[in-house]
């Protein structure tokens, strides 16, 4: 609703400014001489032309420009060309549209004229938007930094460090070394010494933007180690059983969203087509629940109590599944993200956060509370429970210990599904999708130990976090050492686990 | 407590001198002896290939004594591989000298790379007893090392198998970046003689070959020494019920480490036989996947027994090169439906399958003797109860 308000307001405030600029350029006599001036073989009165219309123009004059410039001599396009630039820059800065505001900020802060700090002083005087009106404000400082005032290019400066402006800091650093030359003014010096201030401010800030995009990184791949882990941990806590397929459970639920994707494309009209990802939801759960069954009825049942022959088997079932996926899909096809995903929020100067991001990390904790409710209040995750903590009682107590590793099994495969379906948003969706993640998230329900949510919740945490936090010192690779490393030596201070079960036991 | 090894014992004698004649003698004579295009010429490709075959049959063996007969899934055997065959390789990329493209004494990466001077760990293997002693040891020690760490805490189970894939990957990634100096994704190659024999010689392939069958049929002795002595006693042990043997006043720890070592200088040896042979080691070998293909060489034939190591390890390699051939597309159906199959219904393999079509009076014998298969009831995890 807000967003609808506000789009109507910017339009009407563009109308208002179109047809407050219109009158101006028709009446004036004056532009249409200059017009005409504009294609004169004299080079002098030309520039005079571009830049009394620079001054009085407006983006009313792009078409007739355009008309010009069409049948004009190669001198005479270059001349226009920037003109043309600048003004249609100069009416973007009222579109409705916040990007395209902003990208035309951003490209009259590096045109170099300085004729545009009072088109955006103006623009941002008007500005709703944060993050526009920050642009505009950070585009006329840094237009003000070619002023031959020196107090102006210090308030630029100020101005630029109070914003934190990245894109100021290689102008500044010009400024600096002016300011230490030898035979540099006292202005000069005046000017470094505040560029220096202000630089120094933007690089603290560049550190601690830099620290937070870290953490949502650390945290982002934490979500989706758990979501894919959260599965995997309830079916080794309830049966001791690893599934090797999880990751392929996975591309199970990859490939259904994208044939969801694609059944919508086929049948439905396109207005509906974005809601094909929250119709996938459903799709993907039940496809890789199904599978899940399916494993369980015909290679799983099987295998009870013989944990490694289980890996084993599952691992076949699992280069069966990636090969069957690449036979049949072939190996490039990729899910567009809706509308409503792609895109991302600025939140801070140089913080940027991807939707898809931020929905995944959202959906990680949903699935966390669903499955707490599912295992703490439902019927089933008392039976899930009881089963785990003694499967011979359980049975004795009436409890049909198979039926409910059957459905568990299949509740487990179905997150495994949800983790694929999740997967779409940030990659292709590839056979090998399940391969990515899955070492990692074996990993994590190792170290979060048995039969504890939080044990997975920490854990995976814990290795995403880590991960990202080593990466930018020591590289992927050697972080994923470090990590193996982490693990091991863990598992010295606790064998089983963060969270192990307790119990009467002989280790 | 009887094991596979008292059958060995009985009709393993002859069997493995006779085996071992036929490899040994057999086929090389009939790679030498008959003209070309008699039927009973084997090509020079063909012993070759079989001589790669049996070094992973080496390295079967090792598998075999771990997963096996102690009941350790051990899912990065292939690091262990690896690492034998990289020693081996750096040797034979030092002794290219000049004749490599670049005309460099360093190795072709290297100059590609840019890397001026030898790293210092490449130097010790300018000398060949140095290669092949560090083609055992260093795997040893690497084994050392992580299973004293995984064993002291008492990691077991599914939590030892995944601790190792994870090493597996780990070594994949290690092996594959530039900066390590081991040649990259592309791995070493190009190799053109050892110990001053040409490696494109028949002969020299001819003599590797020989080399590998021997290497071979010691590796099994020694085996099934370790099997039928006290320690091979406790192992199987250890695999049946860890606890049991705790209560009885050993340390299954220790014995885990053994055989976990003695595994790793298996596949050591293996890697060291098989670099030669094939001129070539990429990190492709030593990756998740052909660590899990190695165990099901050894599921195939048949676990728990030392001939069904080394015949899963043949027969599934075999498969792959005669099946990649012809339909490329359909082995990793093929390979995914072994590992479901042989765990499904054929827990004993190959050799479980020869030993039950031996006849009646036979069959009832090997009855008696079952636990081959790891005891069932047993092998559930102890937390679970």
């Amino acid at each position: 609703m807000m967003i609808v308000l506000g789009r109507t307001v910017a339009v009407l405030s563009f109308l208002l400014v179109m047809f407050s600029g219109q009158p101006q350029s028709i009446a004036g006599e004056g532009i249409e001489q200059t017009l005409g001036q504009i294609t004169s073989e004299d080079e002098s009165v030309r520039d005079a032309a571009v830049r009394s219309l620079i001054e009085q123009g407006d983006v009313s004059l792009v078409p007739r420009l355009e008309e010009i410039r069409a049948d004009a001599s190669r001198s005479i396009r270059q001349t226009i060309k920037p003109l043309i630039d600048l003004l249609k820059n100069r009416g973007k800065l009222a579109s409705p549209d916040s990007d395209v505001r902003r990208s035309a900020a951003t490209d009259l802060g590096t045109s170099g004229k300085p004729v545009a700090i009072q088109w955006l002083n103006a623009a941002a005087a008007n500005e709703q938007n944060k993050w526009v009106r920050y642009t505009m404000e950070e585009s006329a400082a840094l237009l003000k930094l070619t002023s031959d005032d020196p107090s102006i290019k210090i308030a630029a400066i100020e101005k630029l460090g109070e914003l934190r402006s990245e894109n100021g800091v290689p102008a500044m650093k010009v400024l600096v070394e002016a300011g230490a030359g030898a035979e540099a003014t006292e202005s000069q010096k005046r000017v470094a010494t505040a560029a220096v201030a202000s630089i120094k401010d933007i690089v603290t800030w560049g550190a601690w933007s830099n620290a937070i995009e870290t953490v949502f990184r650390g945290i982002s791949l934490s979500s989706i180690l758990l979501i894919m882990s959260l599965g995997l941990a309830i079916v080794f806590g309830l049966m001791g059983v690893i599934n090797m397929a999880h990751g392929e459970l996975m591309m199970v639920g990859a490939y259904a969203t994208f044939m969801t994707q694609e059944a919508f494309k086929a049948f439905l009209p396109s207005t509906m087509f974005d809601s094909y990802f929250l119709t996938a939801l459903p799709v993907a759960f039940l496809a890789a629940a199904g599978f899940g069954l399916l494993l369980e009825a015909t290679v799983i049942r099987f295998l009870y109590g013989r944990p490694l022959e289980t890996m084993l088997a599952t691992w076949g079932v699992s280069l069966v599944l990636m090969q069957a996926a690449r036979v049949y899909f072939g190996d490039l096809t990729s899910v567009v993200a809706p509308a409503w995903l792609s895109g991302g929020q600025q939140v801070l100067v140089g913080v940027y956060l991807p939707y898809n991001r931020i929905f995944i990390i959202g959906l990680s904790i949903v699935c966390v509370l669903g499955i707490y409710y599912a295992l703490f209040k439902s019927n089933l995750g008392l039976r899930v429970r009881a089963v785990t903590q003694n499967r011979n009682m359980s049975a004795c107590l009436g409890i049909p210990t198979r039926k409910v590793d059957s459905y568990t099994f299949a509740f487990g495969s179905g997150l495994a599904g949800i983790a694929g379906w999740a997967l779409t948003l940030i990659g292709n969706v590839d056979p090998g999708l399940g391969q990515n993640y899955i070492v990692d998230s074996f990993m994590v329900v190792v170290t979060g130990g048995v039969g504890k949510l939080a044990g997975t919740i920490v854990a995976s945490l814990g290795i995403g976090g880590l991960n990202k936090l080593i990466e930018p010192g020591f590289g992927a690779v050697y972080g994923k050492v470090l990590i193996l490393v982490m693990v091991i030596l863990f598992l010295q201070w606790k064998p089983s686990g963060l969270f192990a079960m307790k119990g009467r036991n002989a280790d | 407590m009887s094991d596979g090894a008292t059958d060995t014992k009985r009709a393993g004698g002859t069997a493995f001198w006779v085996v071992g004649a036929i490899l040994l003698l057999v086929m090389p004579l009939l790679n030498v002896l008959p003209p070309e295009d008699s039927w009973f010429h084997l090509s020079d490709f063909s012993l070759n290939r079989f001589g790669k075959f049996l070094a992973f049959g080496i390295l079967a063996l090792g598998l075999d004594l771990i997963w096996g007969y102690t009941g350790i899934l051990s899912l990065g055997q292939g690091v262990f591989f690896g690492l034998g065959a990289y020693c081996m390789s750096m040797h034979m990329m030092l002794t290219i000298g000049k004749e490599s493209v670049y005309g460099s004494e360093m190795p072709d990466f290297m100059v590609w790379n840019q890397v001026k001077e030898l790293p210092l760990f490449w130097k010790p293997f300018y000398s060949f007893p140095m290669a092949v002693i560090g083609a055992i040891l260093v795997p040893m020690l690497f084994a050392l090392i992580f299973g004293f760490f995984a064993f002291r805490s008492r990691i077991k189970g599914v939590y030892f198998a995944i601790i190792t894939q994870a090493l597996a990957l780990v070594a994949w990634l290690v092996f594959n970046r530039n900066d390590t100096n081991l040649g990259g994704t592309n791995g070493l190659t190009d190799f053109k003689q050892i110990i001053g024999y040409r490696l494109s010689e028949p002969g020299t392939q001819r003599v590797l070959y020989v080399i590998t069958v021997l290497c071979l049929g010691a590796s099994y002795l020694f085996c099934q020494w370790i099997i039928r002595s006290r320690a091979g006693r406790v192992l199987v042990a250890v695999r049946d019920s860890e606890k049991r043997v705790v209560f009885s006043g050993y340390t299954p720890a220790n014995y885990k480490l053994f055989v976990f070592v003695v595994a790793a200088a298996l596949a050591g040896l293996a890697g060291m036989l098989y670099a030669p042979q094939v001129g070539i080691i990429t990190p492709a070998q030593i990756g998740v996947l052909p660590s899990l293909e190695m165990v099901i060489w050894v599921a195939v034939g048949g676990r728990a027994s030392l001939a069904g190591a080394v015949l899963g390890a043949v027969s599934v390699n075999y498969g792959r090169s005669v099946l990649t051939n012809y339909f490329p597309e359909l082995w990793p159906f093929i390979l995914g439906g072994l590992f479901v199959l042989v765990v499904l219904l054929f827990p004993d393999g190959l050799i479980g399958m020869m030993r039950k079509g031996k006849g009646l009076l036979r069959q009832k014998k090997s009855g008696e003797e079952k636990p081959i298969v790891p005891n069932q009831k047993l092998a559930v995890p102890e937390g679970k109860r």
